[in-house]
Formats: C-alpha cells, structure tokens, sequence
C-alpha cells in the first residue's frame, strides 16, 4: 500500500500543531470575550464581570455552558439545512485561516525540525484573503435561511461591507508585498527579523489595513450588520444556542486572526528588535516568539476593543463612501508612492 | 428671545477642515478621552459585600412599635389607613380582654392590621398620622418575591420583636447596635 | 493509489456532482452554493498541479466575490419556483447549442494538451502556476492581451459608474 508511504511524523506533528493551533483559537476567543467586557467596563469607570471565580475569570466558561446548554430553536419556515450550514461556515472560515500563520521559529523535536507554522505555502497573505472572503457565505448564508427580512438586511450589510473593504485592504497590502517581494508569511517575518518592521516603510498601508480589518471583523465602528437599534440583532437574530455561540465565537477569532495577520505583516511577527536575532537557541527563541507575537496580539485586540468602545457606529452611506471614495483611492496612491521609491532605490537614488 | 444664560452655543455650519475630514484626530482625541477613564475611581459599591449608606430620611418598611415593657401600642385607631393616599392599610379593631394587659396598652387594639407593600408608596404619612407613635417606617427594603399574597404584609410581618422576651431582637431592630 | 489520486478522484466527482446539482437544483440559492462548491474543487484541482497562485485567485475572485454578489441578487430578487419567469422552448435551444459547442472546445482543447495524458497530478514537478513564472509570463509574453483585457475591465468599470449615476 502506498497510502502509507507518507511521512507519518511530519503528518503527527501537523496534526498536534492544528490541534494545539485551534484550541489556542478558541481559548484565546473565549478569554477575549471576557475582555471585551472588562475592557468596556474598565473605560466606563466599571469593575465589569467579576462574580464567577477569582476576577471573574471563569466568568466566559459560565458564559459557553449557557450557550450550550440554552434551547437549539430552528424557525418553522427557515430552511434547516442551510441555517445550520451557517454558522459552521462561519466557524470554519474564522479558524482556518490561522494555518498560515507562522508562529515561532524553528524547534527541534527528537531530531526533526518542527516549524511553528501549519503550512508555509509561498502565498500565504492570499490564502489568507481567500478564507475571509469564505467567511462572507456564513453570513449570507445564516442570514437568508433565517426567513426574517431583518437578518436579510444584515447578511446584505455584512456582504457588500466585506466585499468592499477587502479591496482596499487588497490594495493596501499589494504595496507593502512590493517592499518584501513575497506572499509568505514565514518570508515577510523573516524579512523583519533583526531589521525594522514594515511599518516603518508603510504607515499609511498599515492605517488602511488596520481600517479595513476592523470593517472585515465587523467591529465598530463598522459594525452595521449588527446595527441593533436598525436591524434587531443583526443576521444572527433567529439563531439560538451554539449556533449564536459559533456567530459570535467566530467573530472573536476572526479579530484574533486579524490581530495575528497584522503583527505578523507590520510589527515583525514573533520578532523581538535587538534580541531575537542574538538568540542562538532555537527552543528559546521559539518561546519567546510565541510570548512577543502573543503580546502584540494582545495590544491589537485592547486596541480593537478600546476603539469598539470610544467610536459610534457609521452611517451606510458614510461606511460606503468611506471605503470606495476614501480607501481605495488612498490605497492605489500609497501603491504608486511605494512603487516610485522602489524604482528609485532600484537606480540608487538617481532620478 | 433673550437668553436666561450665556452657555447656548451658536450652531457652526462652516465646512468641516481638512484635518477633521480626516476623522483620525479627534478620533485619536477620543480615544484619549476614553483611556483616560481607565485610571478613574470606579463608583460602583460591589453590593453584596458593601452596602450603601441609607439617607437619615430614608422610608422603608413598616414596624408596628411596641412600648418599654413589650405591649403594642397600636390603638386601631384607623388614622394611619385614612391618611394612607394609596389605601394600602386595613385593619380590624378588637377589645382587649381580661388577662391581656401585658398585651396591649390600651383597651381597644388591632386585631388584624394588613399592609399591602405592593401599594404603599412609601409616603410616611401614616406615621406623621399616628397618635401613639405605634406606626414607623425602618430603613429596610421590601424584600422580592414571587407571589403577590406575600406583599400582603400581617401584623406579626409587621411587628417589632417583644423587648422582654426578645431583647436582642428588638434592639437590632430598632438599629441600637 | 498514491494519496494525490484520492484526492484527484474526489474533487473530480465532487466537481462533477456539483456541477449537476447547480443545474438540477430548484431554489437558486441552493444553485449558487452549489457552484461555490464546484469552484472549490477546481481549486482543489490548481493545487494539485501546483498552480496554488490560481487556486486562490480562483477563491478569491470567484468563490469570494462574484458568487457573493450572484447570491446577493437572488436573495433581494427572492427567487423561487413559483416566481421563476418561464423561458421560452427556443431560448432552450439556442442554450444548449452554445452550451455544448463550448463543450466541444473543451474537449478539443483537452485533447491537444497531450503532455497532461495520464496524468492526475504535479505536486512537486510543475510550476506554471507560481506566482512568479505567472506574472513573468503575463508581462513579457502576454503583455499586449493582458493589458488589452484590463482597458476591457476599466471599460465595464466606467459603464457600471455609468449605469449607477443614472
């Protein structure tokens, strides 16, 4: 049998590595969960949750039980099938697009050189625009099935909001991959390893970028496909029990991943400046990559949560004209600058 | 019009400047604002560990008082119930009989005194009416429930505990200690 | 079977039953999704010939943002049986001619490519498909068709402005 020919340590270890790669997803969305309500507690002059365990710290695991355990309601008239295939798109759209993401360096396991990363596939930023874009269909999808015209709306808000923004984050990204000459993740870390970070070379990319994640996560404040006070609760609105719990869950990855793309992408990744590349031990060095992309993470997703909770929600029409008038204009002009002093550099700063 | 103060504003109708089209400042002003509340005192009273101070003229619940040797002083004089705005009180009178001195301090008493909690607005006027300073009103809440009988509150809901038998009782609710 | 012929016998019949679903579904949302699904499979297909740049475009563009806006237009249009304007029988014909001579150029076309006789997959050996030999080949061998079909795009673009103005 050739079925067995595989490299049967390689395909171990990726499946621990997925493993221990979704767990780490969903503890760190169960946790940011958690934060999201301090953090909006403490900037409202609140203790915020602090009941279940010491600081409230069990608080989100009292928080899933109740999920779970709450009354699974499919509506009469939804049509089942895809109302359940909505949120498992969903889900598995938020959790795969961390299989690309490296995550340390490079450790050694009983001889074999195990990398901190799912897959290094040399375009990596593609595939991770190709998952979000996946992610859109558990929306639509949930918001159609649920017969209500308010979670129709919704779906349709969050759709054409993530197909708008993602082009202006396309654009953005386009001129910072001009500077690195890559579309893997591993090489564009690697890249910034003991030099600066992009966003040195890429300021106003990362600004649109960092906009244009917010608009994908449906944040606020483009948060209008939960616009509460216009669409009820948005295109999860019929969903009860787990299958709400994967619409939310997903969004708390999906912030994750995001928060993940971007340190990896402008803030070096698990690049710790004047130490990383003086570390000669690859197992520590690989701890304190996780620990240093782990803390940039952390400050992306306070700064999300910080943002969520100072700035109102846009306007449809503002939220549009944002990201077709505004972005993406913005974007080509940041490529074509790029562009020009790539060109110049190229003829050593002679015009 | 003139105005009675000086704080109106004047509308701006001036377009917006540059730097406010480009949203970023004052949203970075914002959010500086919103970060500066992390370092402020939290106002909150974590309640059941701490409780907040009532006010000296705080009305809560009824107490039917009793006097220094533990006899009632309610006289079901039907004053408190005429002053009652929200018709919460009723009683029923009774004539004290042989042997019931220790009881009740004078001749006439209720028998039956009701306080509905679920009407009573927690005026104090039935205090102010009373006669014989039988009716006050403490400084505790009317606890929740599930039923509404048991807002109907009865006289032994009602009454503070006997001072020669229930000394403790009755000094703590009276608040002495 | 190596595992690269399990998976191509999957996705073939995967791509092959969607694509029998798409026609034979009545609600066309359920057409829609299952279009998604025959995109995925062709994806699945760039990436065992090692063409992963194309298997993602391929997501991207057609799985992520046409397909999206195809369902969008069904969903507020509401689509169902009941509702669906009946075409007429020439209209069927005329589909069915267009539809099989593009078929048969297909098959034309498969034929001709002989070097991929036999052959289900190129993990490790093609490379066409890479980001780099792609981007050399459409701008030095294909630069006048490539920038031809971009003045198209810019062209379809300004007549959706257009058409949205009005």
């Amino acid at each position: 049998m050739t079925i067995l020919a595989l490299d049967w340590f390689l395909l171990i270890e990726k499946l621990i590595l997925i493993a221990v790669i979704i767990f780490a997803s969903l503890g760190v969305a169960l946790y940011t969960t958690f934060a999201e309500r301090k953090v909006a507690a403490i900037l409202q002059d609140r203790p915020g949750p602090n009941r279940a365990g010491p600081f409230g710290l069990l608080q989100p695991l009292a928080d899933g039980l109740k999920l779970i355990t709450k009354e699974e309601i499919i509506p009469t008239h939804a049509n089942k099938w895809l109302f359940i295939l909505g949120p498992g798109l969903a889900m598995t759209a938020a959790l795969m697009t961390c299989a690309v993401v490296p995550w340390g360096g490079t450790i050694d396991v009983m001889g074999h050189k195990v990398d901190l990363q799912i897959a290094d596939i040399n375009i990596g930023i593609l595939y991770v625009f190709a998952v979000v874009s996946m992610g859109v269909y558990g929306v639509m999808i949930g918001g159609w099935a649920s017969n209500n015209k308010f979670s129709l709306m919704a779906a349709l808000r969050g759709a054409s909001q993530a197909i708008s923004y993602e082009l202006a984050m396309g654009l953005s990204l386009i001129a910072l991959l001009m500077i690195t000459g890559s579309l893997s993740l591993r090489t564009i870390v690697e890249q910034q390893v003991g030099h600066v970070w992009n966003i040195v070379y890429q300021p106003v990319g990362f600004l649109i970028f960092f906009i244009c994640a917010l608009a994908e996560c449906n944040r606020t404040p483009f948060d209008l496909p939960e616009a509460e006070n216009e669409l009820n609760f948005g295109y999860h609105q019929e969903y009860s029990s787990m299958k709400l719990g994967f619409y939310l869950f997903s969004e708390y990855i999906n912030m994750f991943i995001s928060s993940t793309i971007m340190a990896t992408m402008f803030f070096g990744g698990y690049d710790l400046p004047f130490v990383t590349s003086h570390l000669t031990n690859p197992g520590t060095a690989a701890i304190v990559g996780i620990v240093v992309l782990m803390t940039k993470v952390v400050m992306f997703i306070f700064l999300f949560m910080w943002i969520r909770w100072t700035i109102p929600r846009f306007r449809y029409d503002q939220l549009m004209d944002l990201g077709w008038k505004k972005m993406i204009p913005l974007a080509l002009a940041n490529m074509l600058v790029t562009g020009f002093f790539i060109l110049l550099k190229q003829n050593n700063w002679h015009f | 019009m003139q105005a009675l103060t000086n704080r109106a504003k004047q509308v701006e109708r001036a377009p917006m400047t540059f730097i406010e089209q480009l949203y970023l400042w004052n949203i970075v002003k914002g959010m500086a604002i919103t970060f500066m509340h992390m370092f402020k005192k939290q106002p909150t009273i974590r309640y059941p560990e701490q409780k907040r101070e009532f006010s000296p003229v705080f009305r809560g619940l009824h107490v039917l008082n009793r006097d220094e040797e533990g006899k009632e002083r309610c006289t079901a004089c039907g004053l408190c119930a005429v002053a009652c705005p929200a018709e919460a009180i009723t009683m029923e009178a009774a004539e004290r009989l042989e042997g019931e001195e220790n009881l009740y301090r004078e001749e006439k008493y209720a028998a039956k005194y009701e306080i509905n909690m679920l009407r009573c607005i927690f005026c104090g006027l039935c205090e102010e009416a009373c006669p014989k300073d039988a009716i006050y009103l403490s400084e505790t809440f009317t606890p929740a429930d599930f039923n509404r009988k048991n807002f109907i509150y009865k006289k032994t809901d009602l009454l503070i505990p006997n001072p020669t038998t229930d000394a403790q009782g009755f000094a703590a609710a009276k608040g002495l200690n | 079977m190596a595992i690269t012929h399990i998976i191509f016998w999957f996705l073939t019949a995967l791509a092959l039953v969607s694509a029998l679903m798409v026609l034979l579904s009545k609600n066309p949302v359920y057409s829609v999704l299952w279009l998604v699904a025959v995109f995925f499979a062709i994806s699945g297909h760039y990436i065992l010939l090692n063409a992963q740049f194309l298997a993602i475009v391929n997501m991207i563009v057609y799985a992520g943002a046409i397909m999206v806006l195809f369902l969008f237009v069904i969903m507020l249009m509401n689509l169902d049986k009941e509702t669906e304007p009946q075409k007429d029988i020439w209209m069927k014909i005329a589909g069915a001619v267009s539809g099989g001579c593009l078929l048969m150029m297909f098959i034309a076309l498969v034929k001709q490519a002989t070097e991929m006789t036999g052959k289900t997959a190129l993990l490790k050996t093609g490379s066409i498909g890479l980001i780099e030999n792609l981007g050399k080949a459409l701008f030095s061998d294909y630069v006048v068709p490539f920038e031809i079909s971009s003045v198209l795009f810019l062209s379809a673009m300004v007549g959706a402005v257009v058409i949205g103005k009005k």
